[in-house]
């Protein structure tokens, strides 16, 4: 093995261990900063021997030990050695030893890596610092693919990590996995961050690329682990579901010169079955788990409608705008409701969606949201409201940041003013 | 980036022992727990399988067994990873195990690339 083969080789094994080592040598500093930073000195040792003495049998282990060597040695610095004794001993017991109190007043929290969902997504940092500290520290990124993937300096996600541990320390923040009521509320901050970093892969805010695919995996990874965590939460599985549904269209969903297609005129041929299959399994856990669905089953159980169906005439859109109810009366949001005006109109008719659309057209939320006219125009362009139609897909054209979108637009009101000078103007 | 895995051994091998089972059980609930492995699946014997090949313009369909390969494909599993090297490294600790626990077992298990992303943004 050259040295570059065993450097690509260590780089894996701490992708695979790293956020293992982090989170057991957390629980005994007591701090993620810390153990992240005792964790990567047993990395650059084993960047030191590796290449000289070959990579060890089991390199997880090696890794692991060193990371704990280390751990002691800095309590014995800081003469917290005492006090830490028992736990250290729990730590380097086998578990059945000591008691836990921790796994066995909470069974199925009873995890360090959990621990570190936690504190990482603690709602005493900025939406930011939640985002890069997961990415970095559970998802096993460096702070350069962090920068690369949200188009910031590397220097920005460096200072926003280092500021991100200082106020974990500052704040004291527990290591822990929250009890009782406190858990619900810490859950769906974790949720939160899931669906940011999906989001930003999704749809770039910025940049001309309409996908970035590797952060989307990421997101999905760290929803799969958490809903081995905590399998016992619907809206884990429904996050997950959401996730591995919407992901399984990107193939579809953009076009060879980067355009972005429609649901409806995407190639199903093109989805991911593999993923629509584990999408579909993810939120049938949710649902079996009972009770009433949350946003993010729900979501998914939208986005199933559509991966349920061979063929877009299948789609269920009662079923969609029978969701999108419930979804509006958890997340009341104009938004949602655009979204159900679309559904019923392909359930019951153009003029059902429209009336949806004209109750919330003076939403000031809304009146710079180019997808408002843009649907406005297309149940009007249905309806043979042609001059109306054009009207609003020039506004929708003239709100959207998109060029591509915009473009489009332009386009459909084009097709529009067409369609008002045609002789037959319905066909 | 999402790997296959398939593992090819010689068919007489015979059903793997109890121990190996176990520790291989154990290594794929800890990848599904990484939130890394998405699919994986066993093979049945050749004897079941069939070949339909096309060759000089001519389509053929040949019943197993097949008797004439030396290695055949026995089982595969999908993962999503960030690189080539960790799908390396993920296979190295399952031909480990079989080390460990399968006494005298040869075999060879082949990485693949399976393309996902749209061209455009696999080129990016």
């Amino acid at each position: 093995m050259t040295p570059a083969d065993t450097h690509r080789t260590i780089d894996a094994v701490w992708r695979i261990e790293s956020p293992r080592i982090i989170a057991g040598i957390a629980r005994i500093v007591r701090d993620i900063g810390v153990a992240e930073e005792l964790a990567q000195d047993a990395l650059v040792a084993a960047l030191e021997q590796w290449p000289a003495s070959g990579i060890p049998d089991n390199p997880g282990a090696w890794l692991t030990a060193a990371a704990k060597h280390r751990a002691i040695d800095h309590l014995r610095r800081n003469k917290l050695l005492e006090r830490k004794h028992q736990e250290l001993r729990y730590a380097h017991d086998d578990h059945q030893k000591a008691p836990d109190y921790d796994t066995a007043i909470d069974d199925e929290f009873g995890d360090d890596l959990l621990r570190l969902v936690f504190t990482a997504c603690h709602p005493v940092l900025s939406s930011e610092a939640r985002v890069a500290l997961t990415l970095r520290l559970l998802g096993g990124l460096t702070t350069a693919e962090i920068a690369r993937a949200y188009l910031v300096p590397e220097a920005t996600v460096a200072q926003r990590i280092v500021r991100a541990k200082r106020t974990l320390s500052e704040n004291q923040v527990p290591f822990e996995v929250p009890r009782g009521e406190e858990l619900a509320s810490r859950l769906s901050s974790v949720l939160e961050v899931i669906y940011l970093i999906f989001n930003e892969g999704y749809t770039a805010t910025a940049g001309s690329d309409w996908t970035r695919p590797a952060l989307c995996e990421d997101a999905l990874r760290l929803g799969r682990i958490l809903a081995e965590l905590v399998p016992k939460d619907p809206e884990v599985h429904g996050i997950v579901a959401l996730m591995e549904i919407q992901v399984s269209r990107s193939r579809a969903r953009v076009s060879a010169s980067g355009e972005p297609i429609l649901i409806l005129d995407q190639k199903r041929a093109l989805w991911d079955q593999l993923l629509i299959r584990r999408g579909l399994a993810a939120l049938e856990r949710a649902e079996k788990l009972g009770g009433s669905p949350g946003p993010y089953a729900l979501q998914a159980a939208i986005a199933a409608c559509h991966a349920r169906a061979r063929v877009p005439e299948e789609t269920d859109w009662e079923r969609i705008a029978a969701l999108y109810v419930e979804l509006a009366r958890l997340l009341p949001s104009p938004i949602v409701d655009l979204n159900r005006a679309v559904a019923v109109a392909m359930a019951f008719g153009p003029q059902a969606g429209l009336a949806i659309v004209d109750q919330i057209a003076l939403e000031p939320s809304l009146q710079t949201y180019h997808l408002l006219p843009s649907v406005r125009g297309d149940l009007l362009l249905k309806l043979g409201r042609f001059a109306e139609a054009r009207e609003q897909f020039e506004r929708a054209a003239s709100l959207t940041g998109n060029t591509r979108e915009r473009q489009f637009l332009l386009e459909r009101a084009e097709h529009a003013r067409a369609a008002s000078r045609s002789p037959n103007p319905g066909l | 980036m999402r790997f296959m895995m398939m593992v090819k051994t010689a068919e007489k091998s015979g059903p793997p022992p109890k121990e190996l089972m176990e520790a291989m059980d154990k290594l794929a609930e800890e990848s599904i727990k990484s939130g890394e492995m998405i699919e994986s699946g066993g093979l049945g014997p050749t004897a079941g399988g069939s070949r339909v090949r096309l060759a000089g313009g001519k389509i053929t369909v040949t019943d197993g067994p097949f008797t004439e390969a030396k290695e055949v494909f026995g089982g595969y599993a999908v993962f999503e990873l960030k690189s080539k090297e960790e799908a390396i490294e993920r296979t190295r600790r399952f031909m480990e195990l079989h080390h460990k626990h399968w006494p005298g077992w040869e075999g060879e298990t082949e990485i693949r690339q399976l393309f996902t992303a749209p061209q455009h943004a696999a080129k990016a």
